[in-house]
């Protein structure tokens, strides 16, 4: 079974690689090669697998997606969902329906000297040497399928470039778009690359309509050189029925510093994967993650931080509320390598189970090759405080939003780490509609 | 206001609550003091409604309603009020947006307007200042990292904002400097009227040199061995507990 949609993902493959056999430069057409043999070679991933052992993705991933073509039926349904995805006009933004850049929606106000911000395809045009040395420098598809199968197929997304000691003010928003009239997939792909001493603020949305289920397959390569400093942010809000599998690739020089912020509402089963090299001293990394399924939702989380240099610093806090039959996977790998002492590395999760039938399996994985280090890892799983509900309601305050006072304030940590205005006051309002708390 | 009457509760299977008589009419303030493991705070609780105790046998009337057919916030509504003996710290939830939410729900409840911010946050003010409380501490999360003292002070703060009319103090004097208590005192004084019953659960009669009582119960094995005026409270507070669980064993 597999086989055959392994050749699904290949005969596609062939395709594309016909229709854009004119444009696409040869060292492009050479790595997507290498790229769909490799994905030929792993396979879809099963079970067996360690990494996938709690995560069943073959009868999402197996099936036959077609490749999303560049112009889409539905405009307005489109530009509603460009209208939902919206944070502020202020911020530079790129937006892509069903992995396409969709330039009407876009809006790059006056920017700075020393920034680029531009859409994947047109760089492969433009600056092509530029985005070969960039495209699977750090995202190495060799044992991964789905950055293989990225890869394979790579042609459009965000490729952003900061020079030396630029900061850039507004933040970055990339949407993604699935107008969900076809069972499609699409592979954005997406370059980041922070010069020395620069700044910026990089907003991921994701957010589909209803219709056909789909598959989005990501993959962000980002890199930091030294004292740049990068805010993440990604709200996943795929439609209810899509696979979203992401995987982001952070490559960190000295005294540089990174925080992640994750969030993740949508989809029938998403994997996120963000995957930080700290190679220099005096690095900061932050990864904070809130993950919310509920009905059958399946979310899973990994997160994998190797500390090369000393000296370097990690924090790592994830959150999960899961309700009705919801199933939430946290993986958290930390590597210390022989050459990292003085390591302080942080790592937290914590789920909060509403229902019985909600599971969640969590796992922190350490492993640490140098002495002189500190390293903590904690994760619980609980219910709701019982006695906290009880002093609640004796003060007159009802069981139903005595439950949502204590759900909120859960997660509410995870969103106060926010400091961009107006993705908290997003993520408030989706914990007010949800689990959240009226104005009382 | 509230009459108990033959009240029996337990917890799991250890039966704590074994035929409690009590009538505590408006306008009066009732101490029950008691051993350690004599019930008296299983009787708050169950006032209170806490699921963890089941009652057996008997009714608590309040104000002519039957108390044990009532949610716990459905009772907080009408107007009962339990100072914890160990407040519950919850993170997450500030002290100021936990009151507001309690004030309105229960104004929400008995069809009252809601109160405005501007109100309520005078009406705060003034019972900081009372009660010798920062309003720093209204931001920080529900009684979390408050030493004991504060966290008592905090119990006294909720019931002054929500004005029960029907308030049960539990071992509030536990773990109180001198200064604290005649703090909490004024506070819970500051409360008595003619349309307002308190009770005060102690071990020590040390609290009610300060909210002097019109009665004193003494609890012990469930049951109430004996009841005076305050002049009971010394009694005890002379010969100790020791010669009740006679009594009680009888």
């Amino acid at each position: 079974m597999i086989a055959t949609e392994v050749d699904h993902y290949q005969e596609q493959h062939a395709r594309s690689q016909d229709s854009q056999s004119d444009s696409a430069p040869s060292w492009l057409t050479d790595l997507r090669r290498r790229a769909i043999e490799a994905f030929a070679r792993l396979g879809i991933p099963t079970r067996r697998i360690e990494d996938w052992r709690f995560t069943n993705v073959s009868s999402l991933a197996n099936r036959s997606y077609e490749l999303a073509s560049t112009t889409f039926s539905s405009s307005d349904r489109a530009a509603e969902l460009v209208d939902r995805a919206r944070l502020s006009d202020e911020y530079h933004r790129l937006v892509f329906v069903n992995g396409h850049y969709a330039a009407q929606w876009s809006s790059d106000h006056k920017l700075p000297g020393g920034l680029v911000i531009d859409n994947l395809a047109n760089a492969i045009r433009e600056r092509s040497a530029d985005v070969e040395r960039q495209l699977a420098r750090h995202a190495n598809f060799d044992d991964a399928a789905f950055i293989a199968l990225n890869t394979a197929f790579a042609s459009d997304g965000a490729f952003i470039d900061v020079a030396e000691n630029v900061a850039v003010e507004s933040p970055i928003h990339l949407v993604f778009l699935s107008t969900a009239d076809a069972a499609t997939v699409c592979y954005p792909r997406n370059l980041i690359r922070l010069g020395k001493n620069s700044r910026a603020t990089l907003i991921e949305t994701y957010l589909g309509g209803e219709g056909e289920a789909y598959f989005t397959n990501a993959v962000t390569e980002v890199e930091l050189a030294e004292s740049a400093d990068l805010d993440h942010y990604k709200l996943q809000h795929e439609q209810i029925g899509a696979l979203h599998i992401a995987m982001t690739q952070l490559d960190q020089k000295a005294d540089s510093r990174f925080r992640e912020h994750y969030f993740s509402f949508g989809a029938a089963l998403s994997r996120n994967e963000m995957s930080c090299l700290l190679d220099g001293e005096r690095i900061e990394t932050t990864l904070n993650g809130l993950y919310m399924p509920t009905g059958d939702q399946v979310m899973d989380c990994r997160t994998r931080i190797d500390h090369a240099k000393p000296n370097c610093n990690s924090y790592e806090m994830y959150k999960g509320i899961l309700d009705d039959r919801a199933k939430g996977i946290f993986n958290g790998k930390i590597f210390v390598h022989q050459d990292a002492q003085k390591t302080d590395a942080k790592q937290s999760n914590q789920a909060l189970l509403l229902s019985d039938d909600a599971v969640v399996n969590t796992k922190p994985q350490l492993e640490i090759y140098a002495d002189d280090v500190r390293c903590t890892h904690g994760a619980t799983i609980g219910e709701l405080d019982e006695t906290a509900l009880y002093y609640l309601r004796s003060r007159g305050i009802p069981a139903g939003l005595a439950r949502k006072m204590l759900i909120f304030a859960f997660a509410n940590d995870i969103v106060q780490g926010v400091d961009v205005s107006e993705v908290r006051q997003h993520l408030e309002s989706i914990l007010l509609s949800s689990h959240g708390l009226p104005d009382v | 206001m509230l009459e108990i009457k033959n009240l029996h509760a337990r917890s799991e299977d250890t039966e704590i609550l074994r035929g409690i008589d009590l009538h505590v009419g408006a306008g009066e303030v009732h101490a029950i003091m008691g051993p350690n493991g004599s019930g008296k705070s299983t009787l708050a609780h169950v006032i209170a409604g806490r699921e963890d105790y089941e009652v057996t046998a008997g009714e608590i009337l309040y104000n002519g309603k039957d108390l044990l057919d009532l949610e716990i916030e459905e009772r907080a509504a009408e107007g009962v009020f339990l100072a914890y003996q160990y407040p519950v710290e919850i993170s997450g939830v500030s002290n100021k947006y936990f009151l507001k939410a309690a004030m309105n729900a229960i104004r929400k409840h008995r069809g009252e307007p809601l109160m405005s911010r501007k109100d309520f946050v005078e009406l705060l003010k003034q019972n900081l200042e009372k009660l010798g409380m920062d309003k720093s501490m209204m931001d920080r999360s529900v009684n979390e990292g408050f030493s004991g003292g504060e966290k008592k002070r905090n119990e006294i703060l909720q019931m002054a904002m929500l004005q029960p009319r029907l308030a049960v103090l539990d071992e509030t004097d536990s773990g109180l400097d001198i200064d604290a208590l005649k703090i909490v005192a004024d506070g819970v004084n500051a409360l008595r009227s003619p349309d307002r019953a308190i009770i005060v659960v102690t071990h020590y009669q040390r609290l009610l040199d300060y909210i002097v009582p019109d009665k004193v119960h003494v609890l012990a094995g469930g049951k109430i061995v004996r009841s005076g005026d305050k002049s009971l409270a010394l009694e005890l507070e002379e010969k100790g507990y020791s010669f009740l669980q006679e009594i009680a064993s009888v």
